[in-house]
């Protein structure tokens, strides 16, 4: 690549201008259906980060020797293969979180973050610098998802990764932990960010 | 016979896809924004998720189980996914080309659509028998396409309505599939 973006910056696209969730509305299933709690949300983006920075290395070195004809079901096989280790990794060391994210840890196979990395960046960049961009995207996403759980959990239960922060006082809004209080406060979140990037490219 | 009804009118209803499950969000926000597309988007993951489900089951069944494989089920899966609608694509060229152009483009995107994978991985959690996972797979799908044209009429509404300007698009739609969503949770014990 001629010109050279520094490492830092590479990572730190992920977290803002590129956030996939926020920006780029990528992976938005797992995102609405797990945040329930800040804690799911928060392993839901673990996972992410191990597939992501796994398949990312993989692919990035075998870059050169796959076929551009069946390129996508090569990643997918690859993407499959860390989803499933994941999935055995959860259940077997935190079978409560495993069952909490039910079939969606196998769903992260398809979710669009992690193919759109392989497509966009690891399949023509090297290894060094494909694993600080699914670092940094990944980073991105568990930051986004464990604040979306965190506000669903406060207003829907009233605690913060299982911490009481509302006074006793406080009646809980039993909509923000359902279905609903997912899509509302993930609409909150992508105009509040559009609001703040407009802001700040002014 | 009644439980095959309970299983269509759950998947359809109280456990809608898309608004209670959560599953094939990408094409809800992404191809909602006309009646037309999103009814053949509609019709092309029903049609898939039906022959997902059958095939899925029979994989499962007889070679995962029969080899007692199961660790291999989700890379088993997406390899049945993409070939069947490879396949699908190719059939559906031959035989009819009107269906083809109507249902064209939005084919290859349902590879990626949650919402099929979910079928899969849904019926062999549930336990289904065969006819069981059709029916599933039938009425995932026919749920898919309700809230989708929902969604799509509502959204036609809304270009004429006054959205502030950060809230266009995505955020907005977000919002309406919220209340969608709310509304839905009123079937919930139904059955």
């Amino acid at each position: 690549m001629a010109s050279k973006t520094s490492h830092s910056k590479e990572f730190l696209k992920g977290l803002w201008d590129e956030n996939p969730v926020l920006r780029m509305l990528l992976g938005l299933c797992p995102t609405l259906a797990v945040t329930n709690s800040a804690i799911n949300g928060f392993s839901m983006g673990l996972a992410v980060i191990f597939t992501l920075v796994m398949s990312s290395s993989i692919i990035s070195i075998a870059r050169n020797i796959i076929p551009k004809e069946v390129r996508i079901p090569t990643f997918i096989i690859v993407i499959a293969t860390f989803v499933t280790i994941a999935d055995k990794m959860l259940a077997a060391y935190v079978p409560d979180i495993s069952k909490a994210l039910g079939p969606f840890v196998p769903l992260i196979v398809v979710n669009c973050i992690i193919l759109g990395r392989q497509e966009a960046f690891a399949s023509k960049n090297p290894v060094g610098r494909s694993i600080i961009d699914a670092l940094g995207m990944s980073v991105g996403f568990t930051i986004t998802l464990t604040i979306l759980g965190s506000i669903r959990e406060l207003l829907g239960v009233g605690t913060i990764f299982a911490v009481q922060i509302m006074p006793s006082s406080f009646e809980p809004w039993m909509v923000m932990v359902l279905q609903p209080g997912a899509f509302l406060t993930l609409g909150l979140m992508i105009g509040i960010s559009n609001w703040l990037n407009a802001r700040r490219a002014k | 016979m009644a439980n095959l009804f309970i299983i269509f009118l759950s998947a359809v209803i109280v456990n809608n896809y898309v608004l209670v499950n959560f599953l094939g969000i990408c094409p809800f926000v992404g191809v909602s924004k006309r009646i037309g597309p999103a009814i053949s988007m509609g019709l092309a993951t029903t049609f898939v998720m039906t022959l997902t489900a059958a095939v899925a089951w029979l994989v499962n069944r007889y070679i995962l189980e029969g080899l007692n494989l199961q660790f291999l089920q989700t890379v088993s899966f997406i390899l049945v996914i993409a070939s069947l609608v490879q396949l699908v694509e190719m059939f559906i060229k031959k035989i009819s080309k009107p269906l083809y152009d109507a249902l064209g483009i939005f084919l290859p995107l349902i590879t990626t659509n949650c919402a099929i994978l979910g079928v899969a991985l849904f019926l062999v959690l549930k336990e289904y028998n065969f006819i069981e996972s059709i029916i599933f797979g039938f009425s995932a799908g026919v749920g898919f396409m309700l809230a989708i044209i929902i969604m799509a009429g509502i959204r036609e509404e809304l270009e004429l309505a006054d959205v502030p300007e950060y809230f266009k698009g995505a955020p907005i739609t977000m919002i309406v599939a919220g209340c969608l969503a709310l509304a839905f949770m009123g079937f919930s014990g139904l059955i």
